[in-house]
């Protein structure tokens, strides 16, 4: 993974002092609320419910080992021991101080880490696919670009207050995995014609209360032009997006507005002025950077082992971990491991520290020092030995890492919601615990197969609900919490927003109605489908029909 | 006490900001949206407005953009003389300041008013003004200007930062030495870092 030299710490220590004075200056009365506000933003720190909240950059989801030690620690030191990995890749502390943020930078500091852009109205963290770099589906590692993009975006002079905020992901799979089609610029890595690395430019995606898939604005770009084909697109953003109203300020509200082909017009005249400019990137730049990325020492293995074998012949509990949580891997004889951060009935994606120092050790040990963190809120381990698989497997089942769910009903994205976020209408965790205790059955789970389901506790769509095959979004109702229920979303290369099935829920029906949801599709499923094929199938009205019919049936 | 930054340090302003008569509020709204989606095209300012507008009759002045294009008769002299400066807010559009005048260059100053501190437009325009445009004097960033903006005012072109009067200069020279050594190319340094210095690779 990228290392920082002399340069990089110099910025992340020039801004824990920028960031501890302006603490300080708050503190003081020498900045209002409203003056503090963007300042603290822009450094992850929103005042939340209960206390701050605290979002560290966790760039492209890449940690080493020593950083989880250290965010283990921050947590235990400066929170309640543990934090929740948000749907970004980004790491959240419900509980720190705000006097003592900038003691927490100052720590993350020393092990290259910041909150820098984890929040306001400016370049986020750039998120891409966890499997990077080892998919067998991989054309193209996009992390070198996006460290590159990393680096151009912090403290972009010109961008660094945009009309809302601004997220960019990267995908170099032949399945997408990082929805690029969802972010405000999405980025598709491939190779041309005459073997040329080139990016497919998507613009204009996002969720939120507004859910729009991008536009292709620009089918082939030239790796070499990426920071500055972003300056044209985002400068015509800052210009003329709209600042009048936050609902309406994301870029995806100006393109619709302008039109995909008037905002690709404005795009290409000021790229015309800025193509070629310094901030192309040069091979040099490309090749230093890439020099980070390079495949790990891999042994030659054979592709089976028997001990493995064996294991999964022997032990169901361990065969439907491998099935589910073991994903394949470019050099033979290694896997990714996924440790499951949504055992039934917890709050998905929180860790506790000890589970942190756990998951680190494992990845010291096992997995070249390295981890990832999933837009799905997991943990992987991405290079990992077929022979090593059973001894991880005991240690993750022990500190309940290994919840052998991982693409099923349980495995919910789930935002923090109203236990913890202030903007939320509803809360969300609980009604995750709720359905993962429905559906506290592996057989069961296994038999419905592969499956999305996504809660947002309030239109901002942090847990993503308009792409989860079943989407749950809480809303608010004259004070009182429901839950409106849409179906066919869907992540990747054929992504789809959901439809609203009806009238929203309470929060105790829930259960029932995903419950409801699954007869249909176990009754009319063919063999080959998932849930999501027979929801793109046979249409919404099944689904609407058996649920409310019900409902009524009840009343 | 001047709360003028010029060239990293505090001083005397020269100038005199000539500002609207009251009536802006309810046209600021609308021209939101004339910059925004260009469907009204209503001017930014009514002609009472402008011709209510006072302009000292000595002295170096800054006037709004609007005032020197219906009054220009009466204050071309002065812009020979080197006495009269632009200013125009962020969401007026840049390229009616640079139809307004034959050069840029001509003018000695040019400012531009950000209401709020999070508009960012302010960055983009400086860039602009700098980048495409060619303009060369003193270009002064005024109204919501504190601190904390001034190091990416400073990397976007300005350099001369009339900070809010209830804030102190003093204080706000320390933020244009907020980073040593920034990543991207942009106006005060076009060069990114990677092509200004060695890089480490371990």
């Amino acid at each position: 993974m990228y290392k920082y030299d002399e340069i990089d710490q110099a910025i992340v220590d020039e801004r824990v002092a920028q960031y501890r004075d302006q603490v300080r200056r708050f503190l003081a009365g020498e900045l209002t609320d409203e003056e503090f506000r963007p300042l603290r933003l822009q450094n992850g720190l929103y005042i939340q419910r209960h206390a701050p909240m605290l979002r560290i950059a966790v760039p492209y989801g890449t940690l080493s080992s020593r950083q989880l030690h250290k965010l283990a620690d921050i947590a235990k030191r400066y929170d309640r021991g543990y934090g929740h990995f948000s749907t970004r890749q980004n790491l959240q502390l419900n509980w720190p101080k705000l006097e003592d943020t900038p003691d927490i930078l100052a720590e993350l500091a020393t092990v290259q880490m910041h909150a820098i852009q984890t929040s306001g109205n400016c370049i986020r963290n750039i998120t891409t696919d966890q499997f990077a770099g080892i998919a067998p589906d991989e054309i193209i590692d996009p992390r070198a670009v996006a460290e590159i993009m990393r680096q151009w975006s912090t403290f972009h002079p010109e961008f660094a207050l945009l009309p809302r905020k601004f997220k960019i992901a990267v995908s170099g799979t032949r399945h997408d995995r990082a929805i690029v089609q969802a972010h405000d610029i999405g980025l598709e890595f491939y190779y041309d014609e005459q073997q040329n690395m080139a990016i497919k430019v998507w613009v204009g995606g996002g969720l939120g209360r507004t859910p729009i898939l991008g536009s292709v604005i620009r089918e082939h770009l030239e790796w070499q032009h990426v920071l500055t084909y972003c300056e044209a697109i985002i400068r015509v953003y800052n210009l003329h997006g709209r600042r009048d109203n936050a609902f309406k300020a994301r870029i995806k509200i100006l393109v619709k507005a302008l039109g995909i082909e008037e905002f690709r017009r404005q795009v290409e005249e000021e790229w015309q002025h800025l193509k070629g400019s310094p901030n192309t990137i040069t091979e040099a730049e490309l090749a230093r950077v890439s020099q980070y990325f390079t495949a790990m020492p891999y042994e030659t293995l054979p592709a089976h082992d028997a001990a493995f074998d064996t294991a999964v012949a022997s032990n169901p509990a361990f065969a439907a971990w491998a099935k589910r949580c073991v994903h394949a891997h470019k050099v033979p004889g290694y896997r990714a491991v996924t440790l499951s951060l949504k055992p039934h009935g917890k709050a998905p994606g929180d860790a506790t520290s000890e589970q942190m120092h756990v998951v680190a050790d494992l990845a010291e040990r096992y997995s070249f020092g390295e981890l990832r963190v999933s837009h799905e809120q997991n943990l992987i381990l991405t290079d990992v030995k077929l022979s090593d698989l059973p001894a991880i497997w005991e240690i993750a089942r022990a500190n309940g890492l290994a919840t052998p769910n991982i693409g099923l009903l349980t495995d919910i994205i789930c935002c923090p919601g109203g236990d913890f976020c202030s903007l939320a209408n509803a809360k969300s965790i609980p009604i995750a615990e709720a359905i993962q205790m429905q559906f506290d059955n592996l057989d069961y789970l296994y038999d419905i197969g592969d499956i999305e389901l996504n809660i947002s506790g309030c239109m901002n769509a942090c847990g993503h609900h308009h792409v989860g095959h079943i989407g749950i979004l809480g809303v608010d109702k004259d004070g009182s919490e429901w839950y409106q229920v849409t179906i066919g979303g869907k992540q990747g290369n054929d992504a789809s927003l959901g439809t609203v099935i009806g009238p929203s829920f309470a929060a105790e029906e829930m259960p029932g109605v995903v419950q409801r949801l699954i007869e249909v599709y176990l009754r009319e499923r063919t063999d080959e489908e998932r849930f999501i094929d027979t929801v793109r199938r046979i249409g919404v009205e099944p689904f609407k029909s058996h649920v409310y019919a019900k409902e009524a049936a009840h009343v | 006490m001047s709360n003028l930054i010029r060239n990293n340090a505090i001083v005397e302003n020269e100038w005199t900001t000539v500002t609207l008569p009251a009536g802006e509020e309810t046209i600021r709204k609308q021209a939101g949206k004339v910059v925004m989606f260009k469907l009204t095209g209503e001017q930014t300012c009514t002609p009472e407005q402008i011709a209510a507008t006072v302009i000292p009759e000595n002295g170096k002045v800054i006037v709004p953009l609007a005032v020197w294009q219906a009054r220009k008769d009466e204050l071309a002299p002065r812009l020979v003389k080197g006495e009269l400066g632009l200013w125009l807010a962020t969401h007026e559009p840049l390229q009616t300041l640079v139809d307004a005048v034959d050069d840029l260059n001509q003018l000695p100053i040019i400012a531009v008013h950000v209401e709020r501190f999070a508009d960012g437009r302010i960055f983009s325009i400086g860039n602009l003004l700098r980048t495409r445009h060619g303009y060369n004097n003193e270009l002064r960033a005024f109204g919501d200007v504190l601190r904390d903006q001034l190091f990416f005012l400073k990397r976007c072109g300005y350099d001369s930062y009339q900070i809010r009067a209830d804030r102190s200069a003093a204080d706000a020279l320390a933020g244009l030495q907020d980073f040593s050594q920034p990543y991207q190319g942009a106006v005060d340094e076009s060069m990114p870092v990677w092509r200004r210095l060695p890089r480490g690779a371990q």
